[in-house]
């Protein structure tokens, strides 16, 4: 035990000497929180639009300022032909173009049937459906007042209607969403990154050498390496709680108590993770890389920026073996719909076994000597 | 004598290359023991193994009549080790550098003072300077000072005086000789040759194979081969007409003149009329008795042969 205290020691001494580590630990979860979180907004506003109206008619102007004044939709341009809009479009100044064609008035009032034509930049695929859809939800308004005029009937008021509650996010705020899920990317990168270079840089340096002759044990270096950065870690999130708490509002309705013992059984994993990374690399750059490899993939299939949902069966499947997903799921359940231990069994057994296995495996890899 | 270290069949290969070709020898205790080669020869493979940092690919080795493989455990706190390359901590100060491997070895740096006193007197001016920052010569003594705090009854240093300059090697060997005084066995590797003069036996040590283990007396003494130095005004052709001359053996520049060596002592007085021939004027040859670099020099091309 007075071993793994003197190792603690020298890693304090050295973690606080380095003068980028403070900014890390501060800066670092400050700047994440205050950008990432908004920066993957499932709504689109300000969608560039213009218009072709070969109809110029009192009708197509009114459908004209439907649009002009939906806030989704901001009019770049009104042309005579769509090829007068081309260069727009591929200059991304113009990313819809919706196409009134001649005798769309004429049309509505003789055969009660009329067509648009909506063009939509469909590189980003869900942003042209987002977009498409806005479009078609004004121009289904449109035709159910054309439809009340012309008949008399209202149909606004028949047929089936949904109403919507939306539980636990009532406004849909995506800022909501978002901030449990990037407080675990933080100490996911902070734990995994951190752990896995320190001891990296002691091979890298030779220092590991030096260690390795003396009759320190393996479990004394393990520990005494790591539980610096599952400190750090630790601490940084309860810092980004409270900065989710004051800056974005967010509300905390589960257990904190909850949130942070399930948080040090996955820190174990990270920090896992780390150790593994770095006892089969030899230099902090192949161990960077590596930890990127691992956390891009695990964090773009989380469902962190998009939803699991929407993505194809089989890297839903993958999610299986992917500890962040489990992590953000539960810290979403936790802070957003608080959640108590027992609807988040499944989370925490799965976290539970896998920082064993991590650790463990690590731990078995992990050789002092060649 | 006790045994402190004794090989057997020890070999070791990276993938395909063979570093340490099958060896035995033995080691005495309380001998200063220096292993001599040139880059690339296998002496730091052989330290990692004897330390137990680097398992072997085959045979064995006692240290202190602990198994390098087995008794590891045991033997490691017995050990003193100085890798080659600067192995502490740049970013921490001397002192916290030898506090931190003295409380590792469950020891401080008040109990074994009188150990490294010598040596990290003239560094302790500096104890709170970032290890990083000091000079190369410093850097090797706090090393030397870190791999003793334990009192470790065998001290490996692979190289420790290879990049050091020539006072600071000088004063480097003469503190080997006052902590052999204080009974520990001690292992030194170093390219330089001139040092294993130093040393009280010495093994050659070159691709992996050792050439010759004796002490310098008797490596020097054993020489047999007539070996002269050969001196002349005009450096410049003199080696390329040595090379051309017939009845040469061998011959290297040795500072200003060249060491030749013949097949028997009457080959001098040919050489001398072939180098006149080739207008050399005040040719100096004379025989002289082989330094341990001209053993070595010797050895080393057998072995490449």
């Amino acid at each position: 035990m007075r071993t793994i205290i003197f190792l603690l020691q020298k890693e304090f001494i050295q973690i606080f000497r380095n003068k980028m580590m403070l900014p890390i630990i501060i800066v670092i979860p400050i700047v994440q929180l205050l950008i990432l979180s908004y920066t993957a907004t499932f709504e689109i506003k300000n969608v560039s639009l213009a218009f072709v109206d070969q109809d110029k008619t009192q009708t197509s102007k009114e459908l004209k300022s439907r649009f002009e004044h939906s806030p989704f939709f901001n009019i770049y341009a009104e042309a005579d032909h769509i090829s007068q809009l081309e260069k727009s479009m591929l200059q991304q100044k113009v990313e819809m173009i919706l196409v009134i064609p001649p005798d769309f008035e004429k049309q509505l009032t003789l055969s009660k049937k009329a067509d648009l034509q909506l063009i939509v930049d469909a590189v980003n695929g869900s942003a042209a459906n987002l977009m498409a859809g806005y479009a078609n939800q004004i121009v289904l308004g449109f035709n159910t007042d054309i439809i009340t005029n012309l008949t008399g009937i209202n149909i606004k008021e028949t047929g089936i209607q949904v109403a919507p509650r939306y539980w636990y996010n009532p406004e849909l705020d995506y800022k909501t969403y978002m901030v449990p899920g990037i407080l675990v990317l933080l100490v996911s990168l902070i734990g995994a990154f951190l752990s896995g270079m320190n001891i990296v840089r002691e091979k890298e340096i030779g220092t590991i050498e030096q260690l390795n002759v003396t009759p320190i044990k393996k479990y004394q270096f393990i520990a005494g390496k790591l539980f610096p950065f599952w400190l750090i870690a630790m601490f940084d999130l309860c810092f980004g709680l409270v900065i989710a708490k004051i800056v974005f509002a967010i509300p905390i309705l589960g257990s904190v108590w909850l949130i942070l013992g399930v948080a040090a059984i996955y820190l174990i994993l990270v920090l896992g993770l780390g150790l593994f990374i770095s006892t089969i690399t030899d230099t902090q750059q192949q161990a960077m890389f590596l930890a990127w490899f691992f956390f891009v993939i695990f964090i773009m299939l989380s469902g962190l920026f998009t939803p699991v949902e929407a993505m194809p069966e089989w890297t839903q499947m993958l999610n299986i073996l992917n500890p962040i997903a489990y992590f953000i799921d539960f810290m979403r359940m936790v802070m957003l719909k608080g959640s108590d231990f027992t609807a988040v069994t499944s989370q925490i057994l799965h976290i539970t076994v896998y920082a064993l296995l991590t650790m463990g495996l690590a731990i078995w890899r992990y050789r002092k000597r060649a | 004598m006790k045994t402190a270290i004794e090989i057997e069949n020890l070999a070791h290969n990276y993938g395909l290359v063979k570093a340490l070709k099958p060896l035995n020898m033995s080691i005495e205790s309380g001998t200063l023991f220096g292993f001599i080669g040139p880059d690339g020869a296998g002496k730091t493979t052989l330290f990692r193994i004897l330390t137990s940092l680097l398992l072997p690919t085959q045979g064995k080795a006692k240290v202190l009549g602990l198994d390098v493989v087995n008794d590891f455990r045991k033997l490691r706190p017995l050990l003193g080790y100085m890798p080659g390359r600067f192995s502490l901590y740049q970013d921490l100060t001397v002192e916290e550098n030898l506090n931190f491997f003295a409380k590792l070895f469950k020891t401080s740096i008040e109990e074994n003072y009188h150990l490294i006193k010598d040596i990290y007197d003239q560094i302790a001016p500096f104890k709170n300077r970032l290890a990083g920052k000091l000079s190369g010569g410093m850097k090797q003594k706090l090393a030397l000072s870190c791999a003793l705090i334990h009192k470790p009854d065998l001290l490996f240093l692979d190289e420790p005086t290879t990049g050091v300059d020539v006072v600071s090697r000088a004063e480097f060997w003469e503190m080997l000789r006052k902590l052999k005084n204080h009974g520990i066995t001690i292992v030194v590797s170093t390219p330089y040759m001139d040092e294993a003069a130093l040393c009280d036996k010495v093994a050659l040590i070159q691709k992996g194979k050792i050439l010759q283990t004796d002490s310098p007396q008797n490596i020097m003494e054993n020489f047999s081969k007539p070996l002269f130095s050969v001196k002349s005004i005009n450096r410049n052709s003199l080696s390329k007409d040595i090379e051309t001359f017939g009845k040469t053996d061998s011959f290297y520049w040795f500072g200003d003149s060249i060491h030749w060596i013949g097949s028997d002592d009457k080959d001098a007085d040919l050489l001398r009329i072939y180098l006149q021939q080739k207008k050399h004027e005040d040719l100096e040859i004379e025989k002289i008795n082989a330094s341990i670099e001209d053993c070595f020099m010797d050895l080393m091309k057998g072995n490449h042969e």
